[in-house]
């Protein structure tokens, strides 16, 4: 009993310091974005003695600031549904019927996460700029055009990740529906997502998440319509110097988005999260 | 029965997406590997130049020692987060006061974008402002400055992927942990195991494919960071951090150099590939063992 009670009290002492380390660094950007520039330099404190606001406040009455942030809620929120439903087809075809090489396409999937995104963005800004255009519209600065995109480095990531979430599901039950005369669409939408819940809304989240926070892409493929928020964050370094306050208060409004959507799935995350290393 | 033409309606969507964005810049970048092409060169368009940048890369002296930076940093960032990841999740497994609210706390890193966690660094870490030069200083005495000192500047990039991808660790090694059965462990106490023979001989074999898929997907992006580094230390002092991602956009962007670039990803592409694959082979073995039995 005592030994308990004192374990806990352990493992309280060292999620507190952990704590610590983990909030730190972002303690320290808001306590730069609550200072003025000339504040910034010198012994450094941690205490925030009078929060200057200007940082957040031009930043939020910055009209493009505004804009961006909804392209950044549009093109991330859409793109993690399209991943998540398409992602959720391809694995239940891969996991259930007898295709030929399917293995071999369930490796290659991820390798399309595995290029290094530099010098893919000469080949995507031409098909942008010329290749994928009707009449004058063209896919460079759209939307469509950062959603389709993100799905190359996102969907391998989901059917990663939901392949072992429908493969522990039981055969049997679908099977059973069949019987029943139930179709595919019925299977899928009766049987398996209810069940598979918890592991698509991890993948929800952590493909919003990426797309969310995706930089080089949308910083090339875009100009003025289509610009996402982390964008804006390289915009403060400058040659004449990096407006840090200003970053660090745009840096801590693109986080709160994403801590509502970590909220809303946390109680997920863990049964969800296994990369296709759950145990048969 | 089941029609197989459906299976390949539902995988057609995710196939079709993944060769238009996917397979089309690969081909393009696969030929372009094959050309001397440098935009801002005396003679600007593409000449076919057989396997030359290839032959140039094997003799590129910044390409390997960015190659070699690249694979230490992934090794280094991997295994720190792994090993971490593995004794948070067996906290976690554990029963204490306010878990969930420090899960949540410690998943936080991984909702910061790749860019504000270089720049929150380089505020942590910038000479004459960050709090950490300033206190090693004062408490060490140690000179720290991330622009001078090249072993300063490759641990922090660690240290950096450390705290921002630990998480995801831990949190898939939690996943792998909880869904393991109770009853070898219970059966092991009873034979009087020890805590190290417990986990040598059942939770490691186990947890093996967590492990190795953790590995895997961490590797992966580890490999092709750029965001990060770049905001950090800019590839510096010097081109110690400047990993291949950064080099790569060093070499197609301000350089234009683009039969070189694209030669160089498609061999890192090429190599990262050939780790994923030994890996994934070893997951996959260990995956259909018990079925086999």
């Amino acid at each position: 009993m005592i030994r308990k009670r004192h374990s806990w009290i352990v493992s309280l002492a060292f999620w507190l310091a952990a704590s610590f380390v983990t909030l730190f660094p972002i303690y320290w950007m808001f306590v730069v974005s609550a200072r003025s520039r000339v504040e910034l330099f010198g012994k450094p404190t941690f205490v925030i003695r009078k929060f200057f606001a200007e940082n957040y406040t031009n930043t939020l009455s910055d009209p493009s600031f505004q804009k961006y942030m909804i392209n950044s809620i549009v093109v991330a929120t859409s793109n993690a549904l399209l991943v998540t439903t398409l992602a959720l087809f391809a694995t239940y075809a891969l996991s259930r019927y007898k295709l030929v090489g399917k293995e071999n396409i369930f490796f290659w999937t991820i390798t399309n996460r595995m290029a290094p995104p530099a010098v893919f963005l000469l080949p995507l800004f031409l098909l942008f700029t010329q290749g994928f255009t009707i009449g004058d519209w063209k896919l460079y600065d759209t939307r469509i055009g950062l959603i389709l995109l993100y799905c190359v480095f996102n969907l391998p990531f989901a059917i990663w990740t939901l392949r072992s979430v429908i493969d522990s599901i039981p055969r049997e039950l679908d099977e059973a529906a069949m019987i029943d005369g139930a179709n595919t669409w019925q299977i899928m939408t009766k049987v398996i997502v209810p069940l598979a819940r918890p592991g698509l809304a991890v993948t929800a989240i952590l493909t919003w998440v990426f797309a969310w926070n995706e930089y080089l892409f949308a910083a090339t493929l875009t100009s003025v319509h289509a610009r996402t928020i982390t964008t804006v964050l390289a915009e403060f370094v400058t040659v004449t110097g990096t407006n840090w306050g200003r970053m660090a208060a745009t840096a801590m409004l693109t986080l709160v988005p994403a801590l509502l959507f970590l909220g809303l799935v946390q109680r997920h995350i863990v049964s969800g999260l296994t990369f296709g290393a759950v145990k048969e | 029965m089941r029609s197989n033409t459906i299976g390949w309606l539902l995988l057609a969507p995710t196939l079709a997406i993944l060769v238009v964005f996917g397979v089309v810049p690969f081909i393009y970048v696969l030929v372009v590997g094959f050309t001397e092409w440098n935009a801002f060169a005396a003679d600007p368009t593409a000449h076919f130049a057989g396997v030359q940048n290839y032959r140039n890369l094997v003799f590129d002296g910044q390409f390997l020692y960015s190659l070699w930076a690249t694979l230490c940093f992934g090794f280094f960032a991997v295994v720190s987060e792994v090993i971490l990841g593995y004794f948070l999740a067996q906290l976690l497994m554990r029963d204490f006061p306010l878990k969930g609210f420090f899960r949540t706390i410690h998943t936080l890193p991984l909702m910061v974008a790749p860019i504000a966690v270089g720049a929150t660094w380089r505020l942590m870490t910038g000479s004459g402002f960050g709090p950490i030069p300033y206190y090693l200083d004062r408490w060490f005495g140690i000179e720290f400055r991330l622009g001078t000192y090249a072993d300063q500047a490759f641990l922090t990039t660690i240290v950096m992927d450390v705290w921002h991808w630990t998480p995801l660790a831990t949190l898939t090694l939690l996943a792998g942990l909880a869904s393991m059965p109770k009853e070898p462990f219970e059966q092991a106490q009873i034979d009087g195991a020890n805590k190290f023979q417990i986990f040598w001989h059942i939770t490691l074999p186990m947890l093996k494919p967590t492990i190795l898929a953790t590995v895997f997907i961490r590797l992966m992006d580890a490999l092709r960071t750029v965001d990060e580094v770049w905001m950090l230390t800019g590839g510096g002092p010097g081109a110690t951090t400047r990993y291949v991602g950064l080099y790569i956009w060093r070499v197609v962007f301000p350089k234009t150099d683009y039969g070189y670039g694209s030669a160089m990803s498609l061999l890192t592409l090429y190599l990262t590939i050939v780790m994923c694959w030994l890996l994934y082979v070893a997951l996959v073995a260990r995956r259909e063992l018990p079925r086999a039995e």
